[in-house]
């Protein structure tokens, strides 16, 4: 490996080197300014946007970084990636305008270098769970996003249920972690390599051990599982969503679940694929019922948590079984397992992003205001907030997917998918999950509307940034909503992971 | 002296399970992340020994990087119990229960 091969695979990671780059910088700030902690969002922003500016321009790219003899290189560019890095961007500029305004981390003043330095690590870890190609980088860069977001959970340690949460997901972390890691190693064991190019060119040329082969792969999607909190490993999900500072919260439903399923799809691909027909349909290594373990683990995840969120009175922990359940239709799209079911995971990720975003904001605002996160105390808001409680109606009707929202275009794709793919029971089953889901979303609409508010209890204004913002957020889920071709056209994109 | 392959996968296996079952019953924090320990080292085993069965240096590198983590993981778990401890003056699992259901 010869240096200037080096300085070529450095230019393939920029947006990983920006976003680096301004860890360290906000690190220096911190120390260098002492107790003047406004800039450091500001460097955050600065250092968010240059990662943009090096992400758009990776998706005309198609390569691998850092191959060497012994491997077949450890970190993808492309398209699918780069969408994938874009989200985890975009949720960030938000979280950390969220941040600004949130009192909850306002009141921890002294600790803001911390916080985005923690912030920066784990979208670093996610960038490089998204992109990499080898179970070492693998293993590591999840493990830099637990630790960062375990920490940042607790963040407010004086509150109770803060270093609560951070206890039950450190502990969860810690164990699904360790089991992904004894999977990671029989992989190694049975197939003598950590590069996904290399398991996968072994599999498809000489025998192995079945069995073994199968037990590893299921440890290690332990891992990934809880990650995306998919079903048995959901546990952590709502008691560290509604523990944590809002902002996290939403960091941590949108970011990192982006990088999961990203981390999912690109393992599922480019470990077991055979061939691809040209109808886009996946040909995978005939170890298990491939179809058959995706549409049993969607199902039980967006049932789970569709049920749990009905008995939900506060409102975080709502939205946190309903990040459950929004997992399970994600995973509908993998058990499609072809082009088409991926271009509808991207789509809907791409909706649900910008939803999620919103009804956390939206949760943010109120609670900043009457310290309070349960539905009951929302009683009225729409009256004398109409522009709180037409905002938050807007996310919650798009989280259902009821048209005209883009939350709808997300679901229509998905069971299109299913439906060409002939899995029509499927397809019933997730819509009637999709009218378990409109109860509780519409419960919390019938507190802000139907019920008339006690005297005085929402006497606040929302500043003008902060309308802005809201604005920002709630007019693209209403235009893609109406005209979703450009996101199609973004999706059909992004669809084109290296290899095969 | 040669010692069979299977001695060692044995062990480690062993090993892992231990750890499962350690956090599976135990209820104070800290005896839950010495089982987590204890996993983390059962896969670095299983690791060495394919690595020299194999003959193939990385999956001895890849226990520097684990062995790098869960010293990290370690410091930041015990972090959260201190803070958690200062808070509520327990370390049983049990008893740290608001958020449920």
């Amino acid at each position: 490996m010869n240096v200037d091969y080096l300085v070529n695979s450095l230019y393939l990671i920029k947006p990983e080197l920006a976003i680096a780059s301004a860890l360290v910088l906000l690190v220096l700030i911190d120390l260098i300014m002492g107790n003047n902690k406004k800039f450091l969002p500001y460097v955050a922003i600065a250092g968010l946007i240059a990662a943009a500016y090096f992400i758009i321009g990776q998706f005309g790219m198609n390569s691998l970084a850092f191959v060497s003899k012994s491997n077949k290189g450890m970190i993808i560019a492309d398209p699918f990636g780069a969408f994938f890095k874009g989200i985890v961007v975009f949720a960030s500029l938000f979280v950390v305008y969220f941040s600004i305004k949130s009192d909850e981390i306002k009141a921890s003043f002294e600790r803001h270098g911390e916080y985005y330095t923690l912030i920066f690590g784990m979208i670093l870890g996610m960038f490089f769970m998204i992109s990499a190609s080898d179970l070492i980088l693998i293993y590591i860069s999840l493990e830099l996003v637990s630790f960062s977001s375990y920490v940042l959970a607790g963040f407010t340690k004086t509150a109770l249920r803060n270093s609560e949460a951070a206890l039950k997901y450190v502990i969860y972390g810690g164990v699904s972690s360790g089991i992904m890691l004894f999977g990671i190693s029989i992989l190694y064991g049975i197939t003598g390599s950590t590069n996904l190019y290399e398991i996968n060119s072994l599999i498809q040329s000489s025998s192995i051990p079945n069995l073994t082969f199968i037990l590893s792969g299921i440890l290690i999607f332990v891992g990934i599982g809880y990650k995306i909190s998919a079903a048995p490993f959901h546990f952590w999900t709502p008691d560290v969503y509604e523990g944590a500072p809002i902002t996290i919260t939403a960091f941590l439903s949108v970011a990192s679940k982006a990088a999961g399923f990203a981390l999912l799809i690109r393992f599922i691909k480019i470990t077991f694929i055979k061939s691809v027909d040209s109808a886009g349909y996946w040909q995978l290594v005939d170890l298990i019922d491939w179809k058959t373990f995706f549409i049993f683990l969607s199902i039980i995840t967006m049932t789970l948590g569709n049920f749990a969120a009905l008995w939900q009175d506060n409102l975080k922990r709502m939205l946190a079984y309903s990040s459950i359940a929004h997992a399970g239709y994600l995973l509908l799209g993998m058990a499609v397992l072809s082009n088409q079911g991926m271009i509808a995971i991207i789509i809907y990720f791409a909706v649900y992003a910008i939803t999620n975003l919103g009804a956390f904001f939206v949760v943010m605002l109120i609670a900043n205001k009457i310290g309070s996160e349960n539905i009951d105390d929302y009683k009225g808001l729409g009256y004398s907030q109409p522009f709180l409680g037409v905002s938050l109606a807007i996310f919650l009707i798009s989280l259902t997917g009821l048209p005209p929202t883009a939350g709808f275009i997300g679901k229509l794709y998905l069971f299109i998918a299913l439906v060409d793919a002939k899995m029509i029971t499927l397809a019933v089953i997730a819509l009637l999950n999709s009218v378990v889901a409109l109860y509780y979303y519409i419960r919390v609409l019938k507190n802000l509307f139907l019920s008339r508010p006690a005297n005085g209890t929402f006497e606040f204004k929302v500043s003008f940034s902060n309308g802005l913002v809201l604005v920002l957020l709630a007019a693209p889920i209403i235009i893609l909503g109406i005209y979703f071709t450009p996101l199609v056209d973004l999706a059909k994109n992004s669809m084109q992971i290296l290899g095969f | 002296m040669h010692v069979p392959i299977e001695y060692f996968l044995v062990l480690s296996a062993f090993m892992f399970i231990t750890g499962v079952a350690g956090v599976l019953t135990r209820r104070n924090a800290i005896v839950i992340f010495m089982s987590v320990e204890l996993m983390l080292n059962s896969a670095n085993l299983t690791l060495v020994t394919f690595s020299s069965y194999i003959g193939n240096p990385v999956g001895q590198l890849f226990v520097f990087f684990v062995m790098t983590v869960a010293a990290a993981e370690a410091a930041v778990g015990l972090a959260i119990i201190i803070a958690l401890f200062r808070n509520k003056q327990t370390m049983n699992v049990d008893e740290i229960n608001i958020l449920k259901w």
